[in-house]
């Protein structure tokens, strides 16, 4: 797991030279970052498939922006970071045996026990890439109910960036997410700081960081995976009730 | 415990040879693996019911209930029965003419079926799935146990006076197992009644099927039924195999590859890691199935899946004879030596279960209704008035 202590804030990271924001991780193969009090467990899952990716750059961008937003408002947290390229062949497994095994079962409940999922994904001919809408397949439909959710994506032009609105928040909207107001889709024209009437790329991020941020610190720290597979089927309802749902 | 086999009566093409057999071979087929699973005195034979290609199995109990004239000794039981789609007056007419016939030698496991358009195809609503089965089996059971049914539920017509026959032999109705792969509801209603609960877990990782039965088990000491440890639970497995573990591998990987469901997609290493698939010696399948008590606790059925994805009769015959010689007598004794006390070895069995019924004060003995008790009129009424009108 990639734990990353809040960084002051600083999003100048687009002339950061060395390997950094790029490395490829799978969160299983780290150790677990003990997770003191109550720090906030925000989840980076990117789609990037090249090496180094800018859809991980625009990640990491996104998630560090909320770390130091929620910093700003006294609440600690750390990023996970998922690389769904290193579970590609896994989750295709997944699509043809129902069943999810091994590290990606340990992937998904770090991504539907999180305090806050940053998810962030190439645009392949007008919208997610395959293996990202492929990952949210195979999650439970109800695992990312109430989840504060930020989106990002990216692109080679401008031309692309409203697939966040009519395809990935429909997607989110759907299963109940909370999504942001703000999405942040970078050209790679984004990455000269251009900007335009939308502000700049590290504007943009800066405004979703602040509104995930505000959601995540209004809510409590949510118990971590471990903790919440005491009692796997807690909510079933009792017979009694199921058969007297039907006598009414 | 009982070890015993299920078909999922798949149609499917043998990789190794491009051969088809029809449904008429292949049930035929499955008739022949059947027996020879009692002569090679395996303890269980139990069908799937599809009712879409590539499956055949539409009908289990006219094929148990044939079953039932030409086996001597194996139970005949159902993976599974669809407790959703099936009118519940005819699974508990069925089961209990099945229950007559072969003397008891019968369960059948419930289910709800894995195949989308069967629900509309006889009616009903995959989204009431749950619904259907707690309502259904509620009313097979009122059907089993009280003579004359008055009823009114959500999902079938009502019923007035109705009195569903066969009665169940000696007055007990036969022992049923609840399936489910995901929904812990089904678990719950399994533990409610105290049947039993059977995790068909052959596509499943064990930390899932563990946390389903540890679930099941708690909810059966809740109900008061027993200790967690006395509930009745039954897996899943499937296993290929042969002296020679390479030679095993060899063979089954072609249809393996090409299986339904987990076909071109995980590799057989993967797939067997991951769940209870064990491709190898006899040995190495009883290491892997006699550590399955450490995971579920000890249990009392478990079937396993021989013949399936194209394999032939003569492969499938052989499969069936290296469990019956080689795996089984290993597997009961491993079972046997670790049982604690008070921990039943095996499902309830007719004869368990009227000793049961005696000893409550339950059973009825043998069972006649003389007379229509609703109407009050006996058949010999129904003739002498057809006399008169005739006369």
């Amino acid at each position: 797991m990639t734990a990353t202590t809040p960084a002051g804030g600083t999003l100048d990271m687009v002339n950061r030279p060395g390997p950094h924001p790029l490395t490829r991780r799978s969160i299983v193969n780290q150790p677990e970052p003990a997770n003191q009090d109550d720090a906030r467990r925000v989840v980076l899952v990117s789609a990037g498939l090249s090496q180094p990716s800018s859809t991980r750059l625009l990640g990491d961008r996104l998630a560090e922006a909320t770390v130091a937003a929620l910093a700003d408002q006294g609440v600690r947290a750390t990023v996970e970071t998922v690389e769904l390229r290193d579970h590609a062949h896994a989750i295709m497994d997944a699509m043809l045996t129902g069943f999810a095994s091994g590290d990606l079962a340990h992937v998904i409940e770090q991504v539907t026990h999180a305090d806050a999922l940053v998810l962030v994904t190439p645009l392949f001919t007008t919208t997610y890439s395959g293996l990202f809408k492929s990952f949210v397949d195979i999650l439970d439909k109800d695992s990312l109910v109430g989840m504060p959710v930020l989106l990002g994506a990216t692109g080679g032009t401008p031309r692309h960036s409203l697939a966040l609105e009519y395809g990935l928040r429909p997607l989110f909207t759907y299963l109940r997410a909370d999504v942001a107001t703000t999405t942040v889709f970078a050209a790679t024209d984004d990455w000269a700081e251009a900007g335009g009437s939308a502000g700049t790329l590290p504007e943009r991020v800066r405004r979703a960081g602040r509104e995930l941020a505000r959601t995540v610190a209004s809510r409590d720290a949510r118990p971590s995976a471990a903790a919440g597979t005491a009692a796997p089927f807690s909510g079933t309802p009792s017979f009694e009730d199921m058969l007297g749902g039907l006598a009414g | 415990m009982q070890y015993g086999i299920f078909t999922v009566s798949d149609v499917t093409t043998d990789p190794t040879t491009g051969r088809t057999p029809d449904d008429t071979e292949r049930v035929r087929n499955i008739l022949t693996i059947a027996k020879h699973a009692d002569e090679a005195g395996l303890d269980v034979f139990a069908t799937g019911e599809h009712h879409n290609p590539p499956f055949v199995a539409s009908s289990p109990t006219t094929m148990l209930g044939y079953l039932a004239g030409v086996t001597k000794n194996i139970t005949l039981s159902t993976a599974t029965t669809l407790i959703t789609t099936n009118d519940p007056v005819r699974i508990a007419e069925e089961y209990a003419m099945l229950q007559v016939i072969s003397d008891g030698r019968m369960d059948l496991m419930l289910g709800r079926g894995n195949t989308g358009p069967v629900y509309p195809w006889f009616g009903q609503d995959i989204r009431q799935g749950i619904n259907l089965a707690i309502e259904n089996y509620a009313l097979v059971r009122r059907l089993w146990t009280e003579d004359v049914v008055d009823w009114q539920g959500k999902f079938r017509t009502p019923l007035q006076g109705f009195t569903s026959t066969p009665r169940p032999l000696d007055g007990v109705p036969p022992f049923v197992w609840h399936g489910s792969i995901r929904s812990p509801e089904i678990a719950e209603q399994a533990a409610y009644y105290g049947d039993g609960f059977l995790h068909n877990n052959i596509f499943w990782p064990m930390e899932h099927t563990k946390q389903m039965v540890a679930f099941y088990r708690q909810r059966f000491e809740h109900y008061g039924h027993g200790r967690a440890d006395q509930a009745i639970v039954g897996l899943g497995g499937q296993v290929f195999v042969r002296k020679d573990s390479q030679k095993a591998w060899d063979e089954f990987r072609p249809y393996f590859d090409n299986a339904p469901v987990y076909g071109h997609g995980p590799s057989m290493e993967d797939f067997t890691r991951e769940t209870p698939l064990t491709v190898g010696s006899p040995q190495q399948v009883i290491d892997r199935y006699a550590a399955f008590r450490e995971d579920v606790g000890d249990y009392q059925r478990q079937l396993f899946l021989v013949d399936h994805a194209g394999l032939p009769l003569k492969t499938v015959l052989e499969q069936i004879d290296i469990l019956a010689e080689e795996i089984v007598p290993v597997l009961r004794a491993e079972a046997d030596k670790h049982r604690p006390e008070g921990v039943p070895s095996n499902p309830p069995s007719h004869a368990d279960l009227v000793a049961k019924a005696q000893a409550a004060g339950e059973a009825t003995g043998l069972h006649v209704v003389g007379e229509d008790r609703w109407t009050g009129r006996r058949a010999e009424d129904d003739a002498e008035t057809a006399g008169v009108v005739t006369r």
